[in-house]
């Protein structure tokens, strides 16, 4: 059925390869959905085979992608209508903003089904992690704001059955939590694109959910943008999040299952600074300048907090929660810093924190199977039980403080470059957050790691074969990235460029801020490594 | 030498879908008084075919509609266009599914005969006379064949009291809003001279009103008996009672068919006929609309008996039905009809599981009875979780789509604050469900809770059709809201 499917492409319609990127989950779930409870294995090899064809199909859109064209890619020439009396289309797109998150995503989701097995009902599971693959990839490919709406509502579902179903101590609590806070955070967006939509129509005649075509003509006034872009900001500020609508994080990441905490960090927070980008810079230039030093602000607030609160966890996993809360700090602080640097290092910043905090929840609840416990007075020691274990956390943790020659310092370092310019102050504050991430994660690995190793601790087994195989993708990129980030960045670029220029064109009196005592120019030259 | 009387054109065609539903009841009712006892699954059958039948024939009509454009017979009392024939529709499915809901529980109840499919029947002819009615006195005469029916299938179980105090209720409380709405047509009559819909807006465009204190006063008598009818706040307080009270497959009915009636004539009524003076009435509307899905949900979320909880939640997509009214455009109309018919099979899958994990008696609706039912019985606990996240407005179901065209039908007529209380009460509400949801599939079972038995086929048939629609077109609404579209085109155009 999938291959008749993919064939369907065939010679008069090029390969879709974003449907696909959406539909092969959706046929996964249902799939499980139809094998018989019985067969225990069988829904863990739909599931895997399901997220490793769309994985491969993420990868094969990488390949395929053109780094020259700044624009949207893999666009279908006439997009299917799906509602016609209000101009509802099923448009998919991809540019250099998209591309790495859809790849990103198409790697962690059969990571985190094989790196973890579920504790109990394997096949409600599998099928909810599936169609939360479904919901993603969705929100990250559409160009459509209906369905971007509808996307980023429908991950809401499997989230909180998977931190409610499978998590740990207060699940229902924390699930109900994330999913009322989520929702209420989207409320208003919905309202604010409808008003959009309206006012496009009463101004040019066309209904249209089509963000190119919104963002293009601008059909709203000044002061209605702002207050839209409000409406969205606040569905993003929650997803994100940011302080001080973060509250609900540290609970469901605490009480997720590993897989759930994986994805929640890996991918799903990026739906908040992806819709920043995509939904909040494209959509409302004119207002995203305008609420760019709060948002500056907010993000930095952010940093701080977030580092602060993490020093005083006691419990492994909360900390990486707020180490969370930090690190998209710098990803909002650098989007809204509205320069080419800033923007590129947000943009990679993303997937560093993916792949970084991923793999921390991964070995994280590993730790938790083996010894029962998170607490970090609990534990001690562990480096000398568990030599692999320990290098494993420790290259995963330098990446996460930003250690230069590891994939955190390039994101990190363009987004400072980027505040810097925008607002040297801000910039300043932020940049003690990088020193906070040294202090609380050096720290917490000093507890966990070093010291005599007492009790239970000395029973704690080294890391398994297979465990070290679903870490060592993410291990190899976190290394790959950090010392030659050319490859991503030239692909991410352009976009940035033409996403600048958008909002240089559409924002009267506004430019992109630049500072003469650094030459940013040409290309991203000016971080050694990608020298050749 | 008595006088010549003009008897009115009878356009037999345009009167099919209610003639068989009419007839099918009455004959069926003939029958079994003059021969023994028919059996169950005969008269089960019977009125199902009598519904499905009634929608059939308009299949015809709707051609014909597309050939000949609107038009209207008996002296325009009835109107033939698209708005009658979609709500007709939605009427005779939710009395298809009622009846295939009532056949398992009038077998599990004992009690047996055929009143309650009769009833059904002659309630839903009552509901098509509604959706049709061009001229406010036939519109009454519908809107009283629908609601005597429905006040005796409310106490329709006799061995509980509830469901005859929740008969009482109804047929008092309903009564009186009977006698508003009437007395509210007779001030219309006394500022126009007539009755008829079309009469009444050609009046409004050839004269000027010089005291419209008749009309004012009309027009909201006949708001209180509509909102009654649909179960508004605060025209609200016999809903939770009757609901809680009545046979759960009558309460699908009165969730579905006679809400949908009750849609019927406000949207006809208010955008036709009182569209002119949409000023007037929008702003007690739009209050209408915010305090029935803001109470609805806030009601709701204090219940500890899902089939009151339900009650309540029912009263807020009452709300956000009219939204779509109070828009008072053709975007909105459209909206409330998508809603409409949607909700209908939400209401009868809902309904059509709770009776079934209720089990005998008809009466245990404790959030207990459902606790665990994820492992109990997957696939009815996974069917009302459909229905559930439907209701709560979560994507990729129906439910989604219709709250998400009201609320656009709103913002498209600048009623922005009603879009903001919308969203915020389809917030609460998702609480709501959600609770249901948890005890379903997060909190285990007593060890000592009976089994459940596997419902019935037909109430597994409705259950099914509800989820494909539920999924299927909460997929691609598309097809329906095109229907819902094309319906409104030809209400706005003069009969």
């Amino acid at each position: 059925m999938v291959e008749s499917f993919l064939a369907a492409g065939g010679t008069s319609v090029p390969f879709p390869a974003l449907t696909s990127l959406i539909v092969l989950p959706l046929l996964g779930a249902v799939a499980i959905a139809i094998v018989p409870g019985a067969r225990l294995e069988a829904h863990r090899l739909i599931a895997l085979l399901v997220t490793t064809m769309t994985g491969a199909a993420s990868v094969w859109v990488l390949l395929e992608f053109d780094k020259s064209d700044p624009g949207l890619q893999f666009r279908s020439e006439t997009p299917t209508t799906w509602v016609e009396s209000l101009g509802i289309t099923w448009d998919l797109g991809i540019d250099g903003i998209s591309l790495f998150l859809v790849v990103l995503t198409g790697i962690l989701f059969p990571l985190a089904i094989v790196g973890v097995k579920p504790e109990h009902s394997p096949k409600s599971y599998f099928a909810w992690i599936v169609l939360l693959e479904a919901g993603v990839m969705g929100v990250f490919v559409t160009l459509d704001l209906f369905f971007f709406f509808v996307f980023f509502e429908v991950v809401l579902v499997p989230m909180y059955f998977l931190i409610g179903s499978w998590g740990h101590g207060n699940r229902v609590y924390a699930a109900t939590k994330f999913f009322i806070y989520t929702m209420f955070g989207s409320a208003l967006m919905l309202v604010g694109i409808l008003t959009i939509v309206f006012f496009h129509e009463d101004a040019t005649g066309i209904t249209t959910f089509n963000i190119v075509t919104l963002a293009e003509e601008q059909a709203w006034s000044v002061d209605a943008g702002r207050w839209i872009f409000l409406a969205f900001a606040l569905a993003f500020s929650v997803k994100v999040p940011i302080f001080p609508v973060h509250t609900w994080l540290p609970d469901a990441h605490t009480e997720a299952p590993t897989a759930g905490s994986v994805i929640l960090a890996g991918v799903m927070l990026k739906l908040g600074t992806y819709g920043f980008l995509r939904f909040g810079l494209y959509l409302f230039p004119e207002a995203a300048v305008w609420f760019a030093p709060v948002m500056m602000i907010l993000g930095t607030v952010g940093i701080i907090y977030g580092a602060i609160a993490a020093t005083m966890q006691k419990d492994l996993k909360r900390l990486v929660a707020y180490s969370s809360v930090a690190h998209l700090g710098f990803i909002v602080l650098g989007t809204f810093a509205i320069t080419t640097e800033g923007l590129t290092g947000s943009v990679m910043q993303m997937v560093n924190h993916g792949l970084s905090t991923g793999a921390l929840f991964f070995l994280v609840g590993w730790m938790y199977e083996r010894r029962h416990t998170r607490e970090i007075a609990a534990l001690g020691g562990l480096q000398k039980v568990a030599p692999v274990f320990a290098a494993a956390f420790t290259l995963v943790m330098l990446s996460s403080i930003g250690l230069p020659g590891l994939n955190g310092f390039v994101g990190e370092f363009l987004i400072l470059l980027g505040a810097f310019v925008a607002s040297p102050w801000i910039a300043s504050i932020a940049a003690t957050g990088v020193i906070l991430a040294a202090l609380y994660l050096l720290w917490a690995y000093q507890r966990v790691f070093h010291g005599p190793t007492e009790g239970d601790n000395a029973d704690m087994a080294d890391l398994t074969v297979s465990e070290g195989l679903v870490l060592l993708p993410m291990l190899v990129l976190i290394v790959f990235l950090g010392v030659y980030p050319k490859p991503m960045l030239e692909r991410i670029e352009p976009a940035v460029d033409a996403l600048i220029a958008h909002v240089d064109l559409n924002v009267e009196d506004w430019s992109e801020p630049t500072a003469d005592i650094i030459d940013v120019t040409p290309g991203l030259d000016e971080h050694g490594e990608d020298d050749k | 030498m008595l006088a010549q009387v003009e008897t009115p054109e009878v356009d037999v065609q345009i009167l099919l879908p209610l003639l068989i539903m009419a007839v099918g009841g009455l004959l069926v009712l003939t029958f079994t008084s003059l021969t023994k006892k028919l059996p169950a699954w005969f008269v089960t059958a019977w009125s199902v075919l009598a519904a499905l039948g009634s929608a059939a024939a308009v299949i015809p009509l709707w051609d014909r509609l597309g050939d000949e454009g609107p038009g209207g017979t008996i002296a325009n009392s009835v109107a033939f266009d698209g708005f009658s024939l979609f709500m007709t529709v939605v009427i005779a499915l939710g009395v298809a599914l009622a009846s295939l809901l009532a056949h398992s529980w009038l077998d599990r109840e004992e009690l047996p005969g055929v009143e309650l499919h009769v009833l059904l029947l002659l309630s839903g002819s009552g509901g098509i006379i509604m959706a049709a009615a061009n001229d406010l006195i036939v519109f009454f005469l519908g809107l009283e064949t629908l609601s005597m029916a429905v006040y005796v299938l409310a106490a329709m179980n006799r061995r509980r009291i509830q469901s005859q105090e929740a008969g009482m209720k109804y047929f008092v409380l309903g009564s009186f809003s009977s006698a508003f709405l009437l007395y509210g047509i007779a001030l219309i009559y006394g500022a126009f001279g007539t009755t008829n819909l079309v009469k009444i807006s050609d009046e409004f465009e050839q004269s000027v009103l010089i005291d419209d204190g008749l009309l004012l006063g009309g027009l909201a008598m006949m708001i209180v008996g509509l909102a009654f009818k649909v179960g508004a706040v605060p025209f609200h307080a016999w809903t939770p009672d009757v609901y809680d009270g009545a046979p759960t497959p009558v309460v699908a009915w009165m969730g579905s068919g006679v809400k949908a009636a009750g849609f019927a004539g406000l949207l006809r009524i208010m955008s036709t006929a009182f569209g002119p003076v949409v000023d007037d009435w929008s702003f007690p509307l739009e209050i209408i609309a915010a305090a029935t899905m803001l109470l609805g949900s806030f009601s709701a979320i204090v219940q500890t008996d899902v089939k009151r909880m339900l009650a309540y939640s029912s009263i807020s997509h009452a709300g956000f039905m009219l939204l779509g009214v109070v828009a008072a455009t053709d975007r909105g109309t459209a909206s409330t009809l998508f809603y409409v018919a949607t909700y209908t099979f939400l209401v009868a899958g809902t309904f059509g599981i709770l009776s079934a994990v209720a089990g005998k008696g008809d009466s245990d609706f404790s959030f207990e009875a459902f606790s665990g039912l994820g492992r109990r019985r997957p696939i009815i606990a996974f069917a009302l979780m459909v229905f559930l996240l439907a209701q709560a407005g979560i994507p990729a179901t129906t439910g989604f789509y219709a709250k998400f065209s009201v609320i656009a039908a709103a913002v498209d007529a600048d009623r922005y604050w009603l879009a903001i209380v919308a969203m915020a009460a389809a917030v609460i509400g998702a609480f709501l469900y959600l609770r249901i949801i948890v005890s379903m599939y997060l909190v285990d079972a007593d060890d000592d809770a009976p089994a459940l038995e596997m419902p019935h086929w037909t109430v597994g048939v409705v259950v099914s059709v509800a989820v494909l629609v539920t999924i299927g077109f909460g997929i691609f609404p598309g097809p329906i809201d095109a229907l819902a579209t094309d319906a409104l085109a030809v209400l706005t155009a003069a009969p």
